[in-house]
């Protein structure tokens, strides 16, 4: 699937809920489901700076498709299913598409509106060093 | 839960005076416990505000036009409303800041670097906002101080013994907080302030959580520094008040040049203006300051005590409401507390409680609130803190309870 296509999947999903809450809800379930990282991966050059609760992103380069593992601190749920939405979009593409997408479902399904604005400027250090690392290995 | 409240004040006329309040968030009617990040405004100030930019706009002093007496009348009549306020002995100590972080950083640079030097050293606690720690740090890099601590112990109370062992000769400043804006401890401040003074130390208070519940008195207190912001106490943003004795602040140096603060200026020598005006150069925010008597006349009309035990009584209420739920930890068991309850919920994290209560219409703060090593101390990343005001109810503190019951749920 393109990048695009799982987009519009999510915010196919997310039109199941009309209340803010049901959709955090299903944010959390998502987060619930995100496989955590090994330790060693839990290092201060995968800290994502600008959350509140610690996350950490590792990016590899597997047959020239960027892949993205990422994890957030074991309480921290609604950062955990975010982070869950943003791999599900981003990993294992071709870094040209990364660092070039348009990731138009933030807004359509309100994440904008369900997360603190501290939370999304986290939210975005996290899509700036996925799109760094598929510029630097586009 | 049945809440019967003893106050005489009526809360509902109250509430009615907050226009914020009646409002909305997502979907549901706001309930307000961010007070101790800021107060809402009550009608009469934002009165003020748009009265003086519709009638009295002008810089103040040395005008001589009607608009601008009139501006400069009600600027130091708000001087004048805080001198009371505070009980303060003379108008002149009242200097006008940007806010209590505005003071403390008046203070560390000009008493500070004037008056301090290698090994000399200040004292400050646990429980301090990063603005009473950082400016002393800054103090102490420059001039090569010491910086030394005050302990606490696990309910959020100092340790007055170990400040006792603390202070030496070289104690030049002791800068503490009257309540601690992260767990709501009020600090026993005259007893600090008297043990400084008698190792020849001068004393700040940090009163920025102070001002909205306790009754202030700075010639009772002796402190040397009284610092607080308007904004906490109903008053607009922007706007503080650094209280000093006349003769410390007549022998510090000013803090910024420019207009307002001079005698006479040449190319070859500038001379100071007397206080208060030395220590506020430039255009002043004319607006703000003369709101703030309306605030301080708001809190007046009520009564400082009224207040403070109306407050007291949603305090009580909200500790027992929320030692009820499982799993919930109140950070700050302090015998003398303000309207202030910070704590954890277990597996769950601080940040995704304010989103979910935020979805209910409930404002709280949460994170480690300006007191990073406050809460390494406790050994917690940060907590959910709710704070209450005059304008809250019993009603609003079960809308809380049933938020975190939800918050729990959706997490399980």
């Amino acid at each position: 699937m393109t990048i695009n296509e799982k987009q519009d999947e999510i915010i196919e999903e997310f039109d199941l809920f009309d209340d803010q809450l049901d959709k955090t809800q299903y944010i959390i379930d998502l987060g619930k489901k995100l496989p955590p990282l090994p330790d060693s991966l839990h290092v201060p050059e995968n800290l994502i700076p600008g959350c509140q609760s610690k996350v950490w992103l590792n990016s590899e380069l597997n047959n020239d498709l960027v892949h993205f593992e990422a994890d957030a601190e074991p309480t921290a749920q609604i950062s955990r299913g975010l982070v869950s939405l943003l791999i599900r979009v981003l990993s294992d593409q071709k870094p040209d598409d990364v660092a070039t997408a348009d990731l138009y479902f933030i807004d359509r399904i309100g994440l904008s509106n369900l997360v603190t604005s501290r939370r999304a400027g986290g939210m975005a250090s996290m899509i700036q060093r996925m799109k760094s690392f598929a510029m630097a290995n586009a | 839960m049945q809440a019967i409240t003893q106050t005489p004040l009526d809360i509902q006329k109250i509430r009615a005076d907050f226009p914020v309040l009646d409002q909305l968030v997502n979907g549901r009617p706001l309930v307000y416990f961010d007070n101790a990040a800021t107060t809402q405004k009550p009608r009469t100030v934002l009165d003020a505000l748009t009265r003086y930019y519709e009638h009295d706009n002008a810089n103040i002093h040395r005008g001589i036009h009607a608009l601008a007496e009139r501006a400069t009348a009600n600027f130091e009549a708000t001087r004048r409303a805080i001198q009371t306020f505070m009980n303060a002995r003379e108008a002149e100590e009242i200097i006008f800041t940007y806010g209590t972080t505005d003071g403390i950083n008046l203070v560390a640079k000009t008493y500070g670097q004037t008056y301090l030097g290698p090994g000399d050293e200040i004292i400050i606690s646990t429980l301090e906002h990063h603005s009473n720690i950082v400016p002393w740090q800054m103090l102490c890099e420059a001039r090569g101080c010491v910086l030394k601590v005050i302990p606490i112990n696990d309910e959020g109370e100092l340790l007055m013994d170990e400040y006792e062992k603390l202070l030496t000769e070289r104690t030049k400043i002791v800068s503490v907080v009257h309540v601690s804006n992260a767990l709501g401890t009020i600090n026993p401040i005259k007893t600090i302030i008297d043990k400084a003074h008698g190792v020849g130390a001068v004393v700040l208070i940090d009163g920025a959580q102070a001002t909205s519940h306790i009754d202030i008195d700075v010639q009772a207190l002796d402190c040397d520094f009284y610092v607080f912001s308007a904004h906490k106490l109903f008053g607009p943003t922007g706007m503080g008040v650094l209280y000093g004795k006349r003769a410390i602040l007549e022998a510090m140096p000013p803090f910024r040049g420019g207009g307002e603060m001079i005698k006479e200026v040449t190319f070859e020598k500038t001379t100071y203006n007397d206080i208060p005006y030395k220590f506020e150069a430039g255009t002043p925010n004319i607006a703000d300051v003369i709101a703030v008597k309306n605030a301080i006349e708001y809190v007046d009309s009520l009564g400082k005590e009224n207040i403070a035990a109306y407050e007291h009584e949603l305090l009580s209420y909200a500790t027992d409401a929320l030692r009820s739920i499982d799993g919930l930890r109140i950070i700050g068991n302090a015998k003398e507390k303000v309207s202030v309850i910070s704590f954890v919920l277990d597996g769950i994290h601080h940040e995704d409680t304010g989103v979910i209560l935020d979805q209910q219409g409930i404002a709280v703060r949460t994170g480690h609130h300006c007191t990073q090593p406050l809460m390494r101390r406790l050994g917690i990343a940060g907590t959910t803190r709710a704070s209450f005001s005059v304008y809250n109810t019993t009603d609003e503190i079960d809308k809380l309870v049933k938020g975190l019951h939800r918050v729990k749920a959706m997490m399980a």
